[in-house]
């Protein structure tokens, strides 16, 4: 019963391809992959428009507001109002923009931001597309996001969307250095570059208790964290949202968007979201697999879109936190402390492997990632740089 | 170490997050159309003419003297005489305005016309529901939109409404006494002519 519902989708897809039995094999696979994509992206349009509401909903409580609650039951129509809202504005190019250029940018990134969606694997036997380069997709085409952000920069023909452009390469790249370093462990201790086989390889459960995510080895909970963080600046989310902070540049690269175009913008931002925390769900907290013995009666993609949900409400619990950081300063953090970090994740996993995968490596993988972040810790502590505060009329 | 403030900092929202499904008061959002604050008695935006008794014709108090159309410093008040007098709350035959209305999309509520009323014929109203669909004809308010009861003055600001009362009682008094006096000054002077 369990199994059956565990692969519902898979069968609904076999049931749909049923109808084709005896057209040639290309056209099968045509109509195997559109109802891939159509699936994926009713999917995570759907979450999309939830996630906007719920995000408001729970910044709002953060702040100790209610949030949306007017457009239907407890605001859940929200996102219908601001769609149509988006819709029937006026879509403004400006006269001296680039107009092709202005045009493809929005297309662009939504189409990075989607294409990556495809090879995560979403539960058993539920990747979209199996590549067997799968991470190597995901972070090519992760990068093209950049492209599309300095195309919307540029073709827009402003100093902001200039500036907020050029914030946004300069952070993005520093940060897709660590982000593809973090990975490297995995590959490294899975041998593959195919997701499938990195949530195959954190099956099973060690002593019988804790799941064998790799999250939960030092290496792996490091990398994890960096990853995360990484992610955060990918996506241009706040604590790293300089390149569209409202108070300094308007909106950064979307100043001269306006309606549909700037909505795709937000979209493809989501998108890539979602893409991001898919992957962190996938290598470091164990794919679809359930975290216990006696929870594996549910679904795989129920656990796949729970550890999403978690992680998204990170996110946004960030974003209700922390304030936005300066250019320097994210700048310092991405060359300083994430780079050596990400390296030391490397050698941790290194270790680990050869002192044997089980305690003796747990423990050794521990203490290297332990001296270098004292190490870092002790050198980048800029308190100690300051004579403390004195103020001469105000006590 | 590093991370140290951001987790400290989590924890506070954290706390906020969770409180605010339990605890009712660190929510301070008054969710208006449903619910409402009582606005502060001092609170005011546009002057509105207060009447005696029922009639908002007999009991207002305008003796269209004009002051407040000449003090208004945007100039949203227009005022035309009427031919005729009416009795005022002394019973005195008074002019009253045939024509009093505010442009309240000029008015910027400065209380001057209040302060310059010699007669307590013009108060602010806390009324500020005032959006409308149109922007010229249905901001201006006539005189049947500007006359409000006595009670209704009473009812929105208390302290206000029992002073102007008592001292519009005490002149009423006064006058009524010195009426007294001058028809029995006036009995006392004619008589012996008789």
């Amino acid at each position: 019963m369990s199994k059956s519902i565990d692969q519902i989708f898979i069968s609904a897809k076999q049931w749909l391809l049923s109808w084709l039995t005896g057209a040639p094999d290309w056209v099968i696979q045509v109509a195997s992959s559109l109802i891939n994509i159509f699936t994926l992206l009713a999917v995570f349009l759907t979450l999309f428009a939830l996630m906007s509401v719920l995000e408001r909903k729970i910044l709002g409580r953060i702040q100790n507001r209610y949030g949306p609650n007017r457009v239907g039951p407890f605001g859940l129509l929200q996102p219908v109002a601001d769609g149509i809202k988006m819709l029937i504005k006026e879509d403004i190019v400006p006269a001296r923009a680039d107009k092709i250029v202005h045009f493809l940018a929005p297309i662009l990134i939504a189409a990075a931001a989607v294409l990556a969606l495809g090879v995560i694997p979403y539960g058993r036997n539920m990747t979209p597309f199996t590549i067997d380069g799968g991470i190597l997709f995901f972070f090519a085409v992760g990068s093209t996001t950049e492209l599309a952000v300095f195309m919307a920069g540029w073709g827009s023909n402003n100093k902001f969307s200039m500036l907020g452009a050029m914030r946004a390469i300069a952070q993005m790249i520093s940060y897709e250095l660590p982000l593809i370093i973090t990975v490297l462990p995995v590959v490294m201790v899975v041998g593959s570059l195919n997701p499938d086989a990195i949530v195959a390889a954190q099956n099973g459960y060690a002593l019988g208790l804790v799941p064998r995510w790799f999250v939960f080895t030092p290496w792996g909970a490091t990398a994890f964290i960096l990853f995360f963080v990484s992610g955060l600046v990918e996506s241009n989310r706040t604590p790293f949202d300089v390149p569209e902070g409202e108070s300094e540049i308007v909106a950064g690269h979307m100043t001269e968007y306006s309606g549909f175009k700037y909505a795709t913008f937000f979209m493809a931002e989501y998108i890539g979201m979602f893409a991001i925390t898919g992957l962190a769900a996938t290598l470091f907290l164990g794919g679809w697999h359930s975290p216990m013995r006696a929870l594996e009666f549910l679904p795989s993609y129920v656990w796949f879109f729970a550890k999403l949900s978690a992680l998204l409400f990170v996110y946004i619990w960030l974003r209700g936190t922390l304030p936005r950081t300066r250019v320097d300063q994210i700048m310092n953090f991405a060359w300083k402390f994430m780079l050596p970090m990400a390296f030391t994740c490397v050698i941790a996993a290194a270790v680990w492997h050869y002192a044997g995968r089980g305690l003796r490596g747990w423990l050794w993988s521990l203490v290297v990632i332990a001296i270098v972040y004292t190490a870092l810790s002790i050198l980048l502590d800029a308190r100690r740089k300051f004579a403390p505060r004195t103020y001469r009329f105000a006590e | 170490m590093i991370g140290i403030g951001i987790l400290k900092g989590m924890a506070v929202t954290a706390r906020n997050f969770v409180g605010s499904y339990f605890e009712k008061e660190r929510l301070i959002t008054v969710q208006y159309p449903e619910e409402r604050n009582p606005l502060p008695e001092n609170y005011r935006n546009f002057p509105f003419l207060p009447y005696d008794g029922d009639d908002p014709h007999a009991g207002l108090r305008c003796v269209a003297c004009k002051i407040c159309e000449k003090e208004c410093p945007p100039q949203c008040i227009y005022i035309v005489k009427s031919e005729d007098k009416k009795p005022d709350y002394m019973g005195k035959p008074q002019f009253y305005p045939a024509v009093f209305d505010i442009d309240i999309s000029v008015c910027m509520s400065c209380q001057i016309c209040v302060e310059v009323c010699p007669f307590e014929a013009i108060k602010m109203d806390k009324d500020f529901e005032l959006s409308r669909r149109e922007r010229f004809d249905a901001l201006l308010l006539r005189k049947s939109d500007l006359a409000k009861s006595n009670e209704y003055y009473q009812r929105i600001c208390p302290t206000d409404a029992a002073e102007v009362d008592a001292k519009l009682a005490a002149a009423a008094e006064a006058a009524a006494k010195k009426k007294a006096v001058s028809a029995a000054a006036a009995t006392a002077a004619t008589s012996p002519a008789r």
